[in-house]
């Protein structure tokens, strides 16, 4: 190799003479088109375009040329590179072509194949209605409070207005702790309801209170099909001035909609819990007949065709309550409600049998994946 | 309580005609919740009133058989022959006859047929066939009066509608028919007509009438007695009563009873009457003595206790009160003369007495929720005057009252403290209204406030609070509107509330189902669990009154329910398990937590308050546990399976510990119920403290065997709690600099002693890079991998060879080899230091 000269070479220009550059292109030509492979195309192109490929080490030597000669030889040389270019970029498209056409066929894979080398997990309906649930009130500003499943009796009865002896601690079936040494009272229980969370948010937390709070309760109660001793509640309550039933009212209508489905109607009726007065039972216009049934459309199953569905009780905080946690009731007035999970699984999921929830049997919580 | 539709409207006429439906809708609307409504008698149809004329024994049979000739009208053609097994009645009685064609209650329908080689013409009727009791023994023998041939259910009243009203505690006032028709009145504004009626003229307390005295006020403050004499044993109770006491789901008893039973449902006012000449010396009512025992009705010996309530003569307590009469004293059917007493009692009292004995009799639901303590006067001459009427024997003139002081009720509120708690505005005279119609008295006072004094019927209106939903609650809840909810100021979930969906999500994300198991167990498991004697999760918190007397502690540690899980899962043909739960176990305190203090309700409890209460109470901390068992992967059509390993226990715990961010070590260690040798320990050294923060791994073979699982079963459990906590002391992330300079990677596979855990050398292999000084050491490592454990001849007897990949990177140039090799033999050399390892190869580093 040399650089561009003054002196003209005979021997070394003959390359670049018409016919050697023609014979060149050809035999180049003849390699592309007859490259069978991506790897013979690649060979190809590497002897007859690549750097050591004749054709570029005659181009090479054009800088030798006569001046007048040059500019005839470059075009002849650069003609012949974009032919075989233009080949060696068609032969390309050709066997990509082919090579598609190949992999549809040979490496067709059986897609409805399954893959479920590891079964999929879930989580519990319960667990994830009560997330859900809490969301919904998250969502209007509550914050989630807890406290402890064993409990102070004081904390799940005393507080809440259920005085000693009170027919209404009969309403509930408690479960007693043994105190100590076998002695009959320990002055703590099961927790019978998520209610007791509600004195300790009154009692730990600046006013205004706007809590929820969602848990396990316990009840001696033997298990059946809508009963079963460990459930779950989430109660809401809301402490603040001037609220009314009203209030009330347009918390528990939001949440029917957040959760049942916009437009549904709820209904209180008089009810009695110690620890809100009034008390009041919450009806919700069936979500699936919209009560359509108890007006003598065809029978739901849902509703007992009943037209309404019970989902929760519901009050005003009893002012001996607000005593309790020291808040002024003068000042202050408050609303609580609270549901079951598990009845409202059984109404927004179907559920029949309550035992299916404590049951363990994993093809429960499967069945609901990651999302009640 | 049950009560027909025909009583109430005795007192509460409502205008005809009568919508049985909108009755409940009202009273359902006002708090007396209908839980099922029943017409009674109307399927009831061609049963008349006949005359027996003849009684025609047929022997022969095993048991005594009649063949009765009955008429229905004056005309011989009225007449017809029926087979009955009764023999209760006499020639000339009437009885209700089923005629040919006739249904009865349930549908039964009844025709001619042949019986006893006769034609049965009918059927006369016992009282259980007329569905009035479950009396079978005898036919319904009617009073000589009844109309002959009449339609019998039109003349018992048999048609009607029986509403089961559920009456919550606070209203004790409606346990009767007097409550319930008064609230009707209310609820469809109409007059009230009062059963309780007035004292009779003249009535007055009488030396003559039976003494009584009451010895404790505290459990008794109303004590009346009264008295009939001369009563015909052989009177019966009428029809009309039989089928009330029916419709209200009570039994016909005797005459006595059945008056006393009778005006309690109609003014629930319980009473008891005694048997006069069983009883011996002056009656008293006074609490229980040690030792005293008294057979009551039911003939139950019973063991009083020093806080009972009783009645007593001279021979001792003849009558638990307010609960159950004693057997001794009991007016039976023969009765002549009969003591009446009726009284108010302690309703604290009468609900502890009925729950120590588990004796719950309608008389204390009555007295528990609270009765009339005006009443005893009233309805004990109720009593008297309809005993001696029916019974055709004289009322005692006069009676005998004990009574003991009781402080009337006042509450004052403002006029305006329904609107306030409604949100409604009802305005000052529909308030003072509704409270007057509730039987309550009201003054207005200046300045719009209320002085109320409640009737003697409702001990439950004591508060102003209770005033207002007095009002609320008659008036109607559809009254009130609905607000939209104000938008309050949250912060949403708390960080360990976050972290725990966090959890539950990573878990299930990552194969795990998520249950709950039973909270209950037993000690036994802590035996089946390997659980050393001195363990804490032995100190497991007892019931009193556990639903199984097998299963009488609360759970210490997730485990063994979801063994069990487990256990019944693999026997419902799931062997291959992935589970996990997350819930609170409760562990006692050494030698005990003592008993929670019961404090006042009319203040908050100071701090050492609180604490006391603290301290009461069990830990309680949340954990999360995982069980894995049979195969994690499934075998297929890709290939085989795999058995679950510890590992995968140790990855679910470290897949909780990551979604914490908590910072934490693997140590090797040996806890229960986990396998000596295949457990690791979490623990976060970190801000300050080293926690335990729980173990993974494979379970002890003897703990697999004991709850019936799959050799090899592995399981994890957590304290979430501990975890939440320290996740709260984790600083934000901080976002990484990424550098655009290429990697350079180097592979060290080192000899260590079999012994030495892989964690202790790659923290010796993280070190020794840190360590180069002047180059940024700790930057440049990227990454560290074990990604070979070899155990074989060439890593040494004893020994393990650990291949690593080191991932180096600088954030501000190409790394040179030479600087690769740098670090790379200072990581080696820390590691050499710290654990023994030895290089057996160090292939170049390549970039």
């Amino acid at each position: 190799m040399s650089a561009p000269n003054k002196a003209y070479d005979p021997v070394r220009v003959t390359a670049l003479a018409p016919a050697e550059v023609q014979r060149m292109l050809d035999a180049g030509l003849a390699a592309i088109s007859g490259a069978g492979s991506f790897d013979e195309l690649k060979e190809a192109r590497l002897a007859h375009l690549g750097g050591r490929s004749p054709l570029v080490l005659a181009s090479a030597e054009i800088g030798a040329l006569p001046p007048e000669a040059k500019a005839e030889a470059g075009r002849r040389v650069g003609e012949a590179k974009r032919l075989l270019g233009e080949a060696h970029a068609g032969r390309q498209r050709e066997l990509e072509a082919d090579r598609d056409q190949r992999v549809l066929v040979d490496e067709v894979a059986d897609v409805t194949l399954p893959w479920d080398r590891r079964a999929s997990g879930a989580r519990h309906p319960v667990a994830m209605l009560a997330d859900r649930l809490a969301d919904v009130f998250i969502g209007m500003g509550y914050e989630i409070a807890e406290g402890p499943e064993i409990e102070a009796e004081w904390y799940n009865f005393d507080a809440l207005n259920f005085p000693p002896d009170h027919p209404a601690r009969e309403m509930q079936d408690t479960f007693f702790v043994a105190g100590r040494d076998g002695a009959a009272h320990s002055g703590k229980v099961l927790r019978t309801h998520t209610s007791p969370v509600q004195i300790r948010a009154m009692l730990s937390r600046p006013l205004p209170v706007y809590v929820v709070s969602p848990g396990k309760c316990f009840r001696a109660d033997a298990l059946d099909a809508t009963h079963s001793p460990v459930f779950h509640q989430i109660e809401g309550l809301a402490v603040d001035e001037g609220l009314t039933m009203a209030d009330l009212r347009g918390a528990i209508s939001a949440f029917v909609e957040a959760m049942f489905g916009p437009g549904l109607r709820t209904r209180l009726r008089p009810d009695f819990f110690p620890f809100t007065e009034p008390s009041a039972d919450v009806s919700m216009e069936c979500h699936v007949c919209r009560g359509a049934s108890a007006r003598g459309g065809s029978p739901c199953r849902v509703c007992k065709s009943q037209g309404w569905i019970e989902i929760a009780g519901c009050g005003m905080v009893n002012p001996r309550v607000l005593a309790a946690c020291g808040i002024d009731a003068d000042r202050y007035s408050g609303f609580a409600f609270g549901l079951g999970i598990e009845r409202s699984l059984m109404i927004r999921n179907g559920l029949a049998d309550i035992r299916d929830t404590i049951d363990g049997d994993v093809r429960f919580s499967r069945a609901f994946g990651a999302e009640a | 309580m049950l009560v027909p539709l025909s009583w109430l409207l005795e007192y509460a006429p409502l205008p005809e005609p009568v919508d049985p439906a909108e009755v409940g809708r009202r009273l359902t609307g006002i708090g007396l919740e209908i839980e099922a409504v029943e017409h009674v008698g109307a399927q009831i149809r061609g049963v008349v009133v006949a005359r027996v004329l003849e009684i025609e024994e047929l022997t022969g049979h095993k048991k005594p058989i009649r063949y009765c000739l009955v008429i229905t009208g004056e005309r011989p053609e009225e007449q017809r022959w029926v087979i009955c097994g009764a023999t209760n009645f006499a020639v000339g009685d009437l009885v209700p006859l089923a005629l040919p064609g006739a249904t009865l209650p349930g549908g039964i329908s009844i025709g001619s047929r042949k019986a006893y080689g006769k034609l049965s013409d009918g059927m006369i009727c016992s009282a259980a066939e007329l569905a009035l009791g479950d009396d079978h023994s005898g036919i319904l023998v009617l009073p000589a009066d009844a109309p002959l041939g009449a339609d019998f259910a039109e003349y018992a009243g048999l048609r009607d509608v029986v509403y089961d009203v559920n009456v919550t505690p606070d209203k004790g006032h409606a346990l009767s028919v007097r409550g319930l028709a008064r609230e009707l009145a209310s609820a469809f504004a109409v007059p009230f007509a009062d059963p309780a009626g007035e004292l009779p003229a003249g009535d007055k307390p009488d030396p003559r009438v039976y003494q009584a005295s009451i010895g404790d006020p505290s459990a008794c403050d109303r004590f009346a007695l009264r008295e009939v004499s001369g009563i015909d044993p052989a009177a019966v109770t009428p029809l009309s009563i039989r089928v009330r006491l029916a419709r209200c789901g009570m039994r016909s008893v005797s005459l006595a009873v059945d008056v006393t039973n009778y005006l309690m449902l109609e003014l629930g006012q319980p009473m008891h009457a005694f048997d006069r000449d069983r009883l011996q010396g002056p009656i008293a009512v006074r609490r229980g003595r040690e030792g005293e025992k008294l057979e009551t009705l039911d003939h139950v010996v019973r063991q009083l206790d020093p806080d009972d309530i009783v009645i007593t003569d001279s021979s001792g307590p003849i009558s638990m009160a307010g609960t159950m009469g004693g057997l001794a004293t009991e007016v039976s059917s023969a009765a002549v003369n009969v003591v009446i007493e009726a009284a108010h009692f302690s309703a604290p009292g009468i609900a502890r007495m009925s729950r120590r004995h588990r004796l719950f009799s309608e008389a204390s639901a009555r007295f528990e929720r609270g009765v009339d303590y005006e009443l005893p006067l009233r309805a004990s001459a109720k009593a008297a005057a309809l005993l001696a009427s029916l019974g055709g024997g004289s009322v005692v003139a006069g009676y005998s009252l004990a009574s003991a002081p009781i402080e009337p009720v006042t509450i004052e509120i403002a006029g305006d403290l329904p609107d306030r708690v409604a949100g409604v505005s009802y305005g000052a005279d529909t308030v003072v209204r509704r409270l007057r119609e509730a039987g309550c008295s009201v003054a207005v006072d200046a300045g719009d406030r209320l002085v109320v004094r409640p009737p003697s019927w409702r001990p439950d209106l004591t508060d102003p609070s209770d005033l207002a939903e007095e009002v609320i609650r008659i008036e109607g809840y559809d009254k009130i509107g609905i607000a939209m909810p104000r938008a309050v100021a949250g912060h949403g979930r708390t960080a360990a509330q976050r972290l725990r969906i966090e959890v539950a999500q990573a878990l299930a994300g990552s194969g795990f189902v998520e249950v709950i198991s039973s909270p209950f167990g037993s000690q036994d498991d802590f035996g089946k669990m390997q659980l050393p004697a001195d363990d804490a999760r032995r100190r497991a918190v007892r019931l009193a009154n556990p639903i199984s007397g097998d299963e009488p502690l609360m759970r210490t540690s997730l485990l063994p329910g979801l063994l069990r899980v487990a256990w019944r899962n693999a026997g419902r043909g799931f062997p291959d398990l992935a589970l996990f739960e997350i819930g609170q176990v409760f562990l006692e305190a050494e030698g005990g937590c003592g008993a929670a203090p019961v404090l006042p309700v009319d203040h908050a409890p100071g701090k050492a308050e609180v604490k006391r209460f603290d301290a009461a109470l069990p830990a309680q901390p949340r954990l999360v546990g995982c069980v894995l068992t049979g195969k994690i992967e499934t075998s297929g059509w890709w290939g085989e399976g795999r058995q679950v390993s510890l590992y995968d226990a140790i990855e679910a715990a470290r897949t909780v510990l990551g979604a914490s961010r908590v910072p934490y070590e693997v140590l090797a260690s040996q806890a229960e119920p986990w396998h000596p040798g295949r457990c690791a320990t979490f623990v976060v050294s970190a801000f300050g403290e080293e926690v335990v923060v729980g173990h993974a791994g494979e379970l002890h073979p003897r703990v697999i065997g004991a709850f019936r699982l799959a050799p090899r079963t592995c399981a994890m459990e957590l304290d979430l709690s501990a975890i939440e906590r320290l996740a709260g002391l984790v600083p934000p992330v901080q976002a990484p600099f990424i550098s655009g300079y290429p990697v350079a990677t180097s592979d060290v596979a080192l000899a260590v002693p079999s012994a030495v855990p892989a964690a202790r050398v790659q923290e010796a292999l993280v070190a020794g890079v840190r360590s180069v000084a002047g180059s940024h050491g700790a930057a440049l490592l990227e990454g560290i991998r074990l990604f070979d454990v070899y155990r074989g001849e060439q890593a040494g007897a004893g020994n393990k060879s650990l291949a690593y990949t080191l991932r180096f990177r600088a954030p501000d140039r190409t790394l040179t080899d030479e600087e690769v090799a740098i670090a790379r033999d200072a990581a080696v050399a820390e590691a050499a230091r710290r654990t023994g390892a030895v290089l057996r190869s160090a292939p170049d580093a390549s970039a």
